[in-house]
């Protein structure tokens, strides 16, 4: 702002000889002259900091190209509606059909048991909590937030294994351990949306004598669950990328499995992680039908679905935001 | 804030029949007292805030499992002596002990995560200011979501792009910088012809870090009091003067809990290093060489799905010693927080 470039008309003359001419004028000419040594590191600085951003939008754009680009080429119906299963050396087949399934229902199970409790704890922080204990959650569930995705897998882990015995692995340690990632995010959301509930509409309605409970499910709920509904959905778009956890506490698999209470599950991270992992595919060069690298368009595949999958998660969040909020939260 | 401190009315009569709503409900002097404190709640009322206080309790409750499982969990490896461990455990056959296998598993931790920091921190803060000070106000939000896709890209999705693209795109410059500064004792020792190596999963973490420093940083960034910001344009500072002078020291306690939150979630990542880094067991600076370092978090999602029970013990444990360093990383960040929450009351 301070350095416009102002063509220097009146350099530095002396304030005395112009004064005469137009002393208004000149001032304040004068006043908006910078002086060069100063004017060059604020537009340097400029450079700099409007270079850094176009820097963060490099990776961003590389890796969006690269997974467009590669994953097309097996992106197709078969491709999401086939498991792996006898899918061997480089064939040119297989799919994510088993992955998808194992993602949706760890991902939903881990919604159902974390939205309960996250939006339970949003109510009690918001309408009822203060004194030391609410301050602990505050506190705590801002430190949950930081637990490593992969420490919340060995908990789900260790969890059951107290439980069940060593050697699990199931659908629901996976969702347990997706929850516990899950349940500080969807306490976030949901506590600034009910903030957002002006207070004039409880205590309009508590003066109305209706009970309390009723006034938080019938009113401040009601006028929050676009903002609710929102939150959640960009929570599962974060954990639904969780790979780590899921690797151990899920494991692998190649074959179609719903039942979330018993065996391995293929997941969509973890299916892109195995297929990379597996690495090219050693062909004979006789073998036509043999493509090397099957594995790695398979991983590029799979996470542009997962990708898309994230994405309009995200979208469909903002577009809940956009219709279904409420007129006086604007 | 909340509606508890104000209805009297619904406090003495809850859930009372609604023609009672319109007329003052009859004062009752043995309730006077008792009203202006808390008010009496029944039936479904006081169901709910139960349940809903133990929701919250919950909270506590899980994390304190989290680390009493953990321990539970460990407890064999940790109490176990070094020779019974180092034969049952196959992945320690070079270790003489527990704490000879964590150390340079934690070394690595550190090292990976303070590189993404160092690259990331000054990134970020530049990125923040543009978005807070430079960019068109019509823009910013945009541009702050822009940046926060960043975040919405699964980790698994970035060490594949890392490992694939990343990688090979950026072995030349490792092995230009090995060459001409290859005295600095970082850049030491033989290049690797992969570029699966520290510094790039330092530059892919970097990425993956970048948008909680930049939305944090750019809250405190827009914090910053106008009025000063005003005086120091007055006063004929250019925008960079007044940034210095006004929004960075206003900012500095907010960008350091940023940066610690970064870091919190730069030493617990897992898949981009898993899938870059060629690992070793070594206390080694050398950034360029292959087969030098391992982080916790990769580790164990690499030895896991093969461990045995007592190897998975092991596993927990250098687990449990990731989440006592990312739980006192983030504690502290947080209390910086809080303490500048109190001080920022002007706002």
């Amino acid at each position: 702002m301070a350095a416009t470039p102002r063509p220097t008309a009146v350099s530095p003359t002396s304030p005395s000889s112009s004064a005469v001419i137009d002393p208004a004028k000149d001032l304040a000419t004068l006043l908006r002259q910078v002086d060069p040594r100063r004017r060059r590191t604020d537009r340097v600085m400029r450079g700099v900091i409007t270079g850094a951003f176009a820097l963060a939008m490099l990776p961003l754009l590389s890796v969006a190209w690269t997974v467009v680009s590669h994953g097309v080429e097996r992106f197709d119906l078969y491709f999401l509606s086939h498991s792996m299963r006898g899918v061997y050396g480089g064939i040119d087949a297989g799919g994510i059909y088993h992955a998808i399934v194992g993602t949706v229902e760890i991902t939903l199970f881990a919604t159902l048991i974390s939205v309960p409790i996250g939006l339970l704890t949003a109510i009690y922080l918001v309408e009822y909590g203060r004194g030391p204990l609410a301050r602990a959650v505050t506190f705590f569930v801002d430190v949950m937030t930081g637990i490593p995705s992969i420490v919340a897998g060995l908990f789900a882990y260790a969890l059951f294994a107290v439980i069940l015995g060593p050697g699990i692995r199931m659908g629901v340690v996976g969702s347990v351990a997706l929850s516990v990632l899950m349940i500080p995010v969807v306490v976030r959301s949901s506590e600034e949306m009910l903030r957002l509930v002006p207070n004039e509409l409880r205590e309009a309605a508590l003066a109305l004598g209706v009970p309390r409970w009723l006034v938080v499910i019938k009113v401040v709920l009601r006028t929050a669950v676009a903002g609710i509904v929102t939150g959640v959905m960009i929570a599962v778009a974060r954990v639904i990328g969780e790979t780590a956890p899921l690797l151990i506490t899920v494991g692998v698999a190649d074959s179609i499995n719903f039942n979330l209470f018993e065996g391995r599950m293929m997941t969509l991270p973890v299916y892109v992680y195995r297929q990379f992992q597996q690495g090219l595919i050693p062909c004979s060069a006789d073998d036509a039908s043999c493509i090397a690298t099957i594995t790695y368009d398979r991983a590029w595949a799979a996470a542009l679905t997962l990708i898309l999958l994230v994405m309009l998660l995200n979208l469909v969040a903002r577009l809940v935001t956009r219709f279904f909020a409420p007129k006086t939260i604007s | 804030m909340t509606a508890t401190t104000s209805p009297a009315p619904a406090g003495t009569d809850p859930g009372g029949p609604p023609e009672s709503a319109g007329s003052r409900p009859p004062r009752r002097s043995l309730r006077g007292p008792r009203r202006a404190g808390r008010p009496v709640e029944r039936g479904a009322s006081r169901v709910f805030r139960w349940t809903a206080t133990g929701a919250g309790a919950l909270i506590l409750v899980v994390l304190a499992a989290v680390a009493v499982f953990l321990v539970v969990k460990a407890m064999p490896a940790l109490t176990a002596s070094s020779g019974e461990l180092v034969d049952s455990v196959s992945f320690m056959r070079n270790s003489s002990s527990l704490a000879d296998y964590v150390g340079p598993l934690v070394f690595g931790t550190v090292l990976a995560a303070v590189l993404a920091l160092v690259l990331a921190v000054p990134v970020a803060i530049a990125i923040a200011l543009f978005i807070s000070h430079y960019a068109p106000r019509r823009l910013a939000s945009g541009l702050g979501y822009v940046v926060d896709l960043l975040a919405a890209v699964p980790s698994v999705v970035y060490g594949l792009w890392g490992a694939m693209v990343l990688a090979p795109l950026v072995q030349p410059l490792w092995s230009w910088l090995g060459s001409t500064l290859g005295w600095i004792p970082l850049f030491g020792g033989t290049v690797s012809p992969t570029g699966r190596v520290i510094l790039t999963v330092g530059v892919v973490l970097a990425v993956m870090i970048l948008p909680i420093i930049t939305a944090v940083s750019r809250e405190v960034f827009l914090q910053t009091p106008r009025l000063y910001e005003e005086a120091a344009l007055a006063l004929g500072a250019t925008r960079w003067e007044m940034i210095r002078m006004t929004v960075l020291p206003f900012g500095r306690s907010g960008v350091v809990s940023a940066a610690m939150l970064g870091l919190g979630r730069a030493l617990g990542e897992t898949m981009a290093v898993l899938m870059i880094l060629s690992q070793g067991f070594l206390y080694s600076f050398l950034l360029l060489a292959a087969g030098q370092q391992q982080t916790i978090a990769a580790n164990i999602a690499a030895q896991f799905p093969e461990a045995s029970d007592m190897g998975m013990s092991v596993l927990i444990a250098t687990g449990l010693a990731l989440f006592v360093i990312t739980l006192v990383v983030n504690m502290s960040a947080r209390a910086i927080v809080a303490r500048r929450k109190d001080f920022s009351g002007a706002n």
